[in-house]
């Protein structure tokens, strides 16, 4: 387990390392000038000349490449261009609110979609399975920003029950108002994915029930909800973790679009704002930090996983 | 038509008649889809304007047409785009096991570690956006699936005893890949694309919603959604409508993508669908 656990670390510092080369090249060797980018178009060639001088534009790729790495080594990420100020606090910010978001729509939908995928499992063919399954490739096919528009239109517009957009700190308004501005976008964020992982676990768990240990658990009598509690889900959850690891990619990505649309100051709307104002220091940090993010999760669900599948648990090297 | 599963048919049925409405958008429209009109600014729908006017006064039923042909061509386009990458690089990989393989999967690997919105709004960041270049984006996003599946399938189809005895025949590599091994990958390659094409036009309506896309005055519906947003107090259909007939569409993808796959899958193949 310890070897495994090592590797794994190996190779999120492997990831990291290679995203920012891949992070830096984009920027940098893509058509379009930075100082130009930066400056707009109508910028005279002395102000261009002064700007690439103070980024360090006119060195060698590799030297500016070699600055910023080693300068986020240091904990140093950079200038933000259109704030004047470290980019490193205005993201460690946003990140915190971006992980209330984020992690507030996960705990919804890990428990939701289990709850729902267990019922329509164990109540296979019934009206309400049929209902949810139709729900579900419903909703898998309608936009987040969709979602979004129409939960505005209805809640905000409509029933004035919610805030439309914006964000305040708890320790400001209160934990009712803080609440109000988080209900839509964490609802709007969970929403598809709930579909997405209670179908899986649904058909994860009809995989279990139909294996020869449930019934031989049945066939000694266990009651039902026993038999499914303690035989069944275990083994049925597994893959569903796996599922929550690329659903937690999907999330994030659609922090990004929630974040717009509820002017939400999360992570997701920071890199919008760099890309629109060509903040390019801001955005390079920003998604470095995602990267390290996602590559955190994935870690994470791999080794949940490890830990509770005793193949990979006792069997050392295998994985 | 017995065999050809309904989902197939109903999916594809409704994306010819979008495919249609798209090709045929421009001599549809009632309206000039830029056409300014101050006068029938936010006019709800009615008889003359079936989805309304937005704040221009433009017709939202004519933009919606002029609008079609993009989210179309950036899920089909950018589908071509990992068929034409994706699958040389998986048989190159799976043919050349070591170095080269090495060199693909973590490519492979370094351009999944971002989420796929992600690594579009990376790759759209610098240069001005256009259709183009979102087309391309998303075709880069997801080439990696398509060269990881490809790599897998040919793996085991190199396995298989009628490759190996091809080899024996003393055929070379060429023609193992173009005669055995390239007509058994095709199912499972066209079915993993076909229901791609579903998240490509997410992806790709989801990035122009970001101002990624297609610009103004151009009608990419996610764009016409994102710009909806200023007033949807006033006027909520200049959104609603371009956010439907996105959901239509892509819901008439999914039901294509899953009923090719039913088709194709000889494991699905005749197992009743519920």
């Amino acid at each position: 387990m310890t070897g495994y656990v090592a590797r794994r670390l190996l190779a999120v510092v492997g990831t990291l390392w290679a995203m920012s080369i891949l992070i830096f090249a984009i920027v940098h060797v893509l058509p379009g000038n930075v100082a130009y980018t930066i400056l707009g178009e109508y910028a005279t060639p002395s102000s261009v000349a002064v700007l690439e001088a103070k980024l360090g534009l006119n060195d060698p790729l590799p030297l500016q490449y070699w600055r910023w790495f080693s300068a986020m080594l240091h904990g140093d990420f950079g200038q933000s261009l259109v704030m004047d100020r470290p980019a490193a606090p205005v993201i460690l910010d946003a990140l915190g609110r971006s992980t209330i978001l984020a992690g507030l729509s996960f705990l919804m939908v890990a428990s939701l979609g289990i709850t729902l995928g267990v019922y329509a499992a164990t109540h296979k063919g019934t009206l309400s399975d049929r209902v949810l399954a139709l729900a579900q490739f419903l909703f898998i096919a309608v936009p987040d920003f969709f979602w979004a528009i129409l939960a505005i239109l209805f809640f905000a517009s409509l029933l004035h029950w919610l805030p439309a957009t914006g964000y305040e700190p708890l320790a400001e308004v209160g934990l009712l108002a803080w609440l109000s501005h988080l209900i839509l976008p964490v609802c709007v964020l969970a929403i598809g994915l709930i579909a997405h992982v209670s179908r899986l676990t649904r058909s994860s768990m009809l995989d279990v029930l139909d294996s020869r240990y449930i019934l031989a658990a049945r066939a000694k009598g266990l009651p039902e909800r026993l038999v499914l509690r303690r035989h069944a889900l275990p083994n049925a959850l597994l893959p569903t973790i796996t599922i929550l690891a690329i659903d937690a990619g999907i999330l994030i990505g659609g922090v990004v679009v929630v974040e717009t649309v509820f002017a939400y100051p999360g992570l997701g709307r920071l890199l919008v704002f760099a890309i629109e104002h060509h903040d390019l220091p801001l955005l390079q940090a920003g998604m470095m930090m995602i990267t390290a993010i996602y590559a955190l999760a994935n870690l994470a669900a791999d080794l949940a996983y490890a830990f509770l599948n005793p193949r990979i648990r006792f069997g050392g090297a295998a994985a | 038509m017995s065999g050809v599963p309904r989902t197939l048919l109903l999916g594809g049925a409704v994306l010819a008649a979008i495919a249609l409405l798209a090709i045929a958008g421009p001599w549809l429209t009632p309206y000039d889809p830029t056409g300014f009109s101050v006068r029938a600014r936010f006019s709800p729908p009615s008889a003359a304007h079936w989805f309304g006017t937005d704040e221009f006064g433009r017709d939202v039923l004519s933009r919606v047409l002029a609008g079609a042909h993009y989210s179309l061509a950036i899920g089909f386009g950018a589908m071509t785009i990992c068929l034409v990458f994706g699958v040389p690089l998986g048989l190159l990989a799976a043919f050349h096991r070591g170095v080269v393989d090495e060199a693909i999967m973590r490519a492979v690997d370094l351009l999944i570690s971002l989420p796929p919105i992600l690594l579009g709004m990376l790759i759209l960041a610098v240069t001005p956006p256009n259709l183009w270049k979102t087309i391309v984006a998303v075709g880069i996003v997801y080439i990696p699936i398509l060269a990881r599946l490809t790599r897998s399938v040919a793996l085991g189809l190199l396995e298989e005893d009628f490759v190996q005895a091809a080899r024996a025949r003393g055929e070379g590599s060429v023609s193992i890949l173009w005669r055995e091994i390239l007509p058994n990958a095709w199912s499972p390659i066209i079915v993993e694309s076909g229901l791609r094409v579903t998240f490509a036009i997410l992806l790709g309506s989801s990035l122009s919603f970001l101002g990624l896309g297609p610009q103004p005055p151009g009608s990419e519906w996610g764009l016409m959604i994102a710009e909806s947003r200023q007033f949807i107090d006033r006027a909520p259909w200049v959104g609603l409508a371009p956010g439907l007939c996105l959901c239509v569409l892509l819901i008439a993808v999914n039901l294509f993508g899953e009923g090719l796959r039913e088709y194709l899958d000889p494991r699905l193949r005749g197992r009743a669908h519920g």
